[in-house]
């Protein structure tokens, strides 16, 4: 060997030496000096935190009967978007429905898409969620499915919360539980919720008390720390909180009342329907005098189990299309109030000095700022007393009314153009009675009605002169009736008009209210003036039973009408059922056992039958309940809603013939309990349903 | 007298006696063979033997620590592996004690078959019999032979190349001559069918160790210094030329770009050298214990019973078993260039530095890249990693080692000194 490989030999030994020494250094720097941060990171790398869902709380009625029910199942489900993209997806297919017990052509139906062409059964929900395909699995099937990923890919079985509406004696108050539909990202990031991923169960409140009463319903999920592999699949288990189940709601619907009055109100407006008048909806309220809500049906409605296991979108377009059965129309109808509105004209004028004892003309008709007002129907009557004038429903005493305290009021900043103008007395006193605002109750669906205020009159023309409606360049001085409204509307839509005052003296013009608004408002009148934000909900129950929170209707305010006004009015309203406008509906009404009160209302519309409006309270003294209808375009108040709360009554309190949903007329004073065993008992008192 | 002479004048009877010859009656073939094969016991490296099988257990123990998880998952022998890889080297010492047997003059005098084989095995790669193999990692490395076994040719390319370079760089002879850079340049162009062929593979990682062997070997032979430093110089033009003439595909230059500037983002060769990292860090001071590691047990590391075997290593044995294992390839490239130190002709030193650079490069490389200092190449760790075609071609490299080694010691015993080798004249 040369000596210059001997050199070069020596070198190599060196570079190795090196070599061998760097990878030492480096292996004690990563192993032992970093050691644990690496662990840090591996241990993040291997475990995965899988969300384990809670139990949703059930929303009872005030007996205890679940109107919204909820238990869990083993629920097996196809991820067919995966699936199908599989070579061997028919083969887990036959696999599954062999474990199932069921045919592969059936499984096949169930979880092919709803398109053109394919007949039911299908899936007719989104074509990424996973199909359910067995809501009650057993244990045994369910544990073969999750152990064998490889035989089962894209197979779940995972527990899940079966949402079922029983429907307790046929009470269906659809719009106003809500419904629960697969979270969206923004809730996810606006409210921080904790997701499982899966939407079948990742459910959120969307609408009604399901939205409302969300946070406490839904419970808090359990969070399981899982060890994986780098194939995602689950190798077992590191940790775990335990979920926690939500709270039961419990409300104070009347099961059986809300039933009664969900066929009444549906049977008037068949009723209205079969004398060729063109009824498309219509509401039915029943509110205690303390603002809870006993009943609240909306006209049209719908079966809520469209919503599990996902709408279609043929069903989604029907409930939401305009005028669809997904609107409350008890918290969302805008309807002209017509006379039940005369309570608060009457209560305006008091305040602004019309005395309560004089005497006021009831002519046929009177002129208001060059135009004719006639009393509706009816001749000169002559002089009469304001309670009269409530009980025969004068329109032309308080036209007369409404232009008087047109004139008191400041006649010279109605032609201001003024977003900041103050407000009229008398809409001031309305809005006192919680109209022209959201009552705030406690469904998300509420609307606040309108009185026109002159700032609210400002905006109208500010927003439909040149833009919106646009009535600047459709106005016509000469043309049709619409032309000519458009004309003048465009000329002084922002002036508060005597006419206008005349007008909404009888809620008429731009008043409307929401038959929730009206209730409430005839609960203070009936209470003594307090105002309450009404409430559907009564209590939260944990699912040990204890009463979480119990939910009272807040006062909103004290009405600023002396309590001699509103006793006074409360007997007008006594009147009208004896000898008023609804004497003929309640001709024959047990009022010796319940003495009821109310007003009719029939507001006028063009070229449409009136709204039909009653609101009405019982019993007259220590009023307990109010009972609102509203049938907008089906006929004269006394014709239509005054025979429905008439029945309506009947069913409370167990007159003429009806069984009383409420015992001796009485709502329950305590609570359904939970026991031990997690069923729900009734009240005392009470068996849960019809008594 | 030439030592290539003394060869020859050296008597057959000069071995040593057997200690045993098994009384008195034994027969005098008998007597013969055993002392033949005692003389063949006695003349191995043992240290190096040793500790060849002792990588070869840690290697069989890892592998089956690696696969295991995975066999499990898919319901097959978790020891499926474990078996093969026994058998590997199984099969790979009987090719060693096979090499050990020869007289490394044989061995010399196969060069050029066994050159142009493994030319052949690699074209055979690039021709339709190898691209209709499964394409491992984009590349194409495999041969299908009959009966589902794979051979990867670009490992048996490294012997091809030792072999070759030895051969050409010890064409002057053992008499202390340099060789000139005719030689030199015949080694180059030598080597460079076998380079071009295992890069278009492509088999980066491969061509690295072929490079590195290639530079070890040219220096060792003895050139001056002053070609050397030509050649470094030429070397690095080639290698700014490369770059250049985009030589490297894409996924290769984003390999080497992503180690210089690493966490980076989670680029899947980012991921890797991540995920190794992680694995290898987590072990600590002694390791979770052998089957205990958990990110080996999620296979979180692709490849980890074959290139990515280390991370095994690290996790599940930690400091103390990854410093062993790298102190015992350390051992490894030590008697290797002791044996090249002592070999008494140009061709067994050649071959022995050769087969050193080899291991001690191709180690640094697979170590390197599991604890980040090192781009990621697809590179077994030998005697470690899980493969046959490594597996048989380590061992062979082993044999080649031992015949070198058993000539050196046998001619020494012949002249009774242990030492340097006697130059005869």
């Amino acid at each position: 060997m040369s000596s210059a490989s001997r050199r070069r030999l020596w070198v190599l030994h060196l570079v190795v030496a090196a070599l061998i020494i760097s990878l030492g250094v480096r292996l004690w720097d990563v192993q032992v000096m970093n050691s644990r941060s690496y662990s840090t990171l591996a241990a993040a790398d291997m475990t995965e935190s899988v969300v384990v869902p809670s139990v949703r709380g059930e929303i009872l009625d005030d007996t205890g009967q679940p109107l919204v029910g909820d238990k869990t199942s083993l629920v097996v489900s196809v991820n067919n978007a995966r699936l199908s993209q599989r070579p061997d997806a028919t083969a887990v297919l036959t696999r599954l429905a062999a474990l199932l017990h069921m045919k592969l052509k059936t499984l096949q139906d169930k979880v092919r898409l709803c398109t053109r062409n394919v007949p039911a059964p299908c899936w007719s929900g989104s074509p990424y969620q996973p199909v359910p395909v067995d809501l009650n699995a057993s244990d045994q099937i369910a544990l073969q499915i999750m152990e064998n990923p490889g035989q089962f890919p894209d197979i779940s079985a995972a527990v899940q919360p079966v949402i079922s509406y029983p429907e307790p004696d046929g009470a269906n108050p659809a719009q106003v539980l809500g419904y629960l539909q697969p979270i969206t990202p923004q809730e996810v990031k606006q409210r921080h919720l904790t997701v499982t991923g899966f939407s079948g169960v990742d459910l959120v409140g969307q609408a009604g008390l399901e939205e409302q009463y969300d946070a406490q319903l839904r419970g808090t999920p359990g969070i399981q720390k899982v060890s994986i592999n780098a194939d995602g699949v689950v190798t077992g288990t590191v940790s775990q909180t335990a979920p926690k189940a939500g709270d039961d709601l419990v409300t104070s619907i009347n099961a059986p009342l809300q039933a009664d009055v969900q066929s009444l109100l549906a049977d008037t407006i068949h009723k209205s329907q079969a004398m060729g008048h063109d009824v498309k909806d219509g509401a039915a309220v029943v509110l205690t005098t303390t603002g809870r809500v006993v009943a609240m049906a909306s006209y049209p409605d719908y079966n809520p189990s469209v919503w599990t296991g996902g709408i279609s979108e043929k069903e989604f377009k029907y409930l939401f299309r305009d005028g669809g059965p997904a609107y409350n129309y008890v918290t969302q109808g805008e309807y002209a109030p017509g006379s039940t509105w005369k309570v608060t004209t009457t209560a305006a004028a008091v305040q602004q000095g019309f005395s309560l004892y004089g005497q006021y003309a009831c002519p046929a008709t009177v002129d208001i700022g060059g135009r004719s007002f006639a009393n509706d129907g009816n001749p000169n009557e002559g002089y009469m007393s304001l309670q009269e004038a409530l009980i025969q429903s004068c329109d032309t005493v308080f036209f007369q009314l409404g232009y008087d305290m047109w004139l008191k009021d400041q006649p010279n900043i109605n032609s201001a153009q003024n977003p900041n103008a103050p407000l009229q007395p008398m809409v001031k006193m309305e809005e006192k009675w919680g109209f022209g605002y959201d009552p705030g109750v406690d469904i998300p669906e509420q609307s606040a009605g309108s009185v026109p205020a002159r700032q609210w009159l400002y905006w109208l023309w500010k927003d439909n002169a040149h833009t919106g409606l646009d009535w600047c360049k459709y106005g016509r001085e000469y043309g049709s009736l619409d032309q000519q409204y458009d004309y003048d509307d465009c000329q002084d839509g922002w002036v508060w008009l005597p006419g206008q005052a005349a007008n909404a003296a009888i809620g008429q013009g731009y008043v409307t209210v929401t038959p929730l608004q009206l209730a409430d408002a005839y609960a203070a009148l009936a209470n003594g003036g307090t105002l309450y934000s009404p409430r559907i909900g009564e209590a939260l129950l944990s699912p040990s039973g204890k009463v979480v929170e119990r939910i009272n209707p807040p006062v909103i305010r004290h009405l600023p009408v002396a309590g001699s006004t509103l006793a006074y009015i409360r007997n007008a309203l006594q009147g009208v059922i004896t000898s008023g406008t609804a004497a003929e509906p309640f001709g024959g009404f047990p009022l010796s056992k319940v003495c009821v009160a109310g007003k009719t209302g029939t507001a006028q519309a063009i070229g449409q039958q009136p709204n039909s409006v009653f609101a009405s309270f019982a019993p007259c003294y220590h009023p307990k309940y109010v009972v609102v209808v509203m049938i907008p375009n089906s006929g004269y108040g006394a014709d239509f809603a005054a025979p429905t709360v008439r029945k309506i009554w009947d069913d409370i309190y167990g007159l003429e013939g009806a069984k009383a949903a409420l015992q001796n007329g009485q709502p329950p004073t305590s609570l359904p309990t939970i026991t031990a065993s997690g069923s729900i008992k009734p009240p005392a008192g009470y068996t849960g349903g019809k008594p | 007298m030439s030592l290539r002479e003394s060869y020859r004048l050296a008597p057959r009877s000069r071995g040593l006696p057997p200690l045993n010859t098994g009384g008195a009656g034994a027969g005098r073939l008998l007597a013969s063979r055993r002392s033949r094969t005692w003389s063949f016991l006695r003349h191995l490296d043992w240290l190096l033997v040793l500790v060849v099988l002792a990588l070869c257990v840690l290697g069989s123990l890892l592998v089956w620590s690696a696969t295991k998880p995975s066999q499990l998952q898919l319901g097959a022998n978790p020891r499926t592996y474990l078996y093969k890889d026994v058998l590997w080297f199984g099969i790979g010492l009987v090719l060693m004690v096979a090499v050990a047997m020869l007289d490394v003059r044989r061995i010399r005098a196969w060069t050029w078959p066994v050159y142009g084989i493994t030319l052949l095995g690699l074209l055979a790669v690039l021709s339709p019999l190898g691209r209709a193999s499964a394409a491992v990692h984009g590349a194409h490395s495999w041969i299908n032979l009959p009966g589902g076994f794979q051979i990867e040719p670009s490992e048996f390319a490294k012997l091809g190349l030792v072999l070759i370079c030895a051969w050409v760089l010890s064409r002057l002879g053992d008499g202390g001559k340099r060789p000139r850079l005719r030689e030199v340049a015949l080694a180059v162009v030598c080597a460079a069918p076998l380079a071009a062929l295992v890069v278009k593979e492509p088999a980066l990682g491969v061509a690295l160790v072929l490079l590195a062997v290639l530079i070890g070997m040219i220096v060792v032979s003895g050139l001056r210094l002053r070609w050397l430093v030509a050649l470094a110089l030429a070397g690095a033009g080639g290698v700014w030329l490369a770059l250049k003439m985009h030589v490297l595909k894409s996924y290769q230059l984003s390999r080497i770009t992503s180690f210089t500037h690493q966490s980076s983002g989670l680029s899947s060769s980012n991921y890797q050298a991540e995920q190794a990292k992680i694995a290898v860090g987590s072990g600590g001071m002694y390791g979770h214990g052998l089957f205990h590691g958990a990110l080996v047990a999620g296979s979180y590391i692709p490849s980890q019973s074959t290139d990515f075997i280390f991370t095994v290593a690290g996790e599940e044995l930690g400091f103390v078993g990854s410093i062993a294992i790298v102190g015992l390839l350390a051992v490894v490239v030590w008697r290797a260039m002791r044996i090249a130190a002592r070999a008494d002709d140009q061709f067994g030193m050649l071959v022995a530095s050769g087969i050193a650079v080899w291991f001690a490069f191709q180690t640094f490389v697979n170590v390197g890249m599991t604890i980040g200092i090192m781009p990621i190449t697809g590179l077994p760790l030998p005697f470690i990693s899980y493969g046959g075609s490594a597996a048989f071609a380590d061992m062979i490299a082993i044999g080649i080692l031992q015949s070198v080694h058993r000539k050196r010691t046998g001619l020494a015993a012949a002249f009774g000194t242990i030492g340097p080798a006697p130059v005869i004249k």
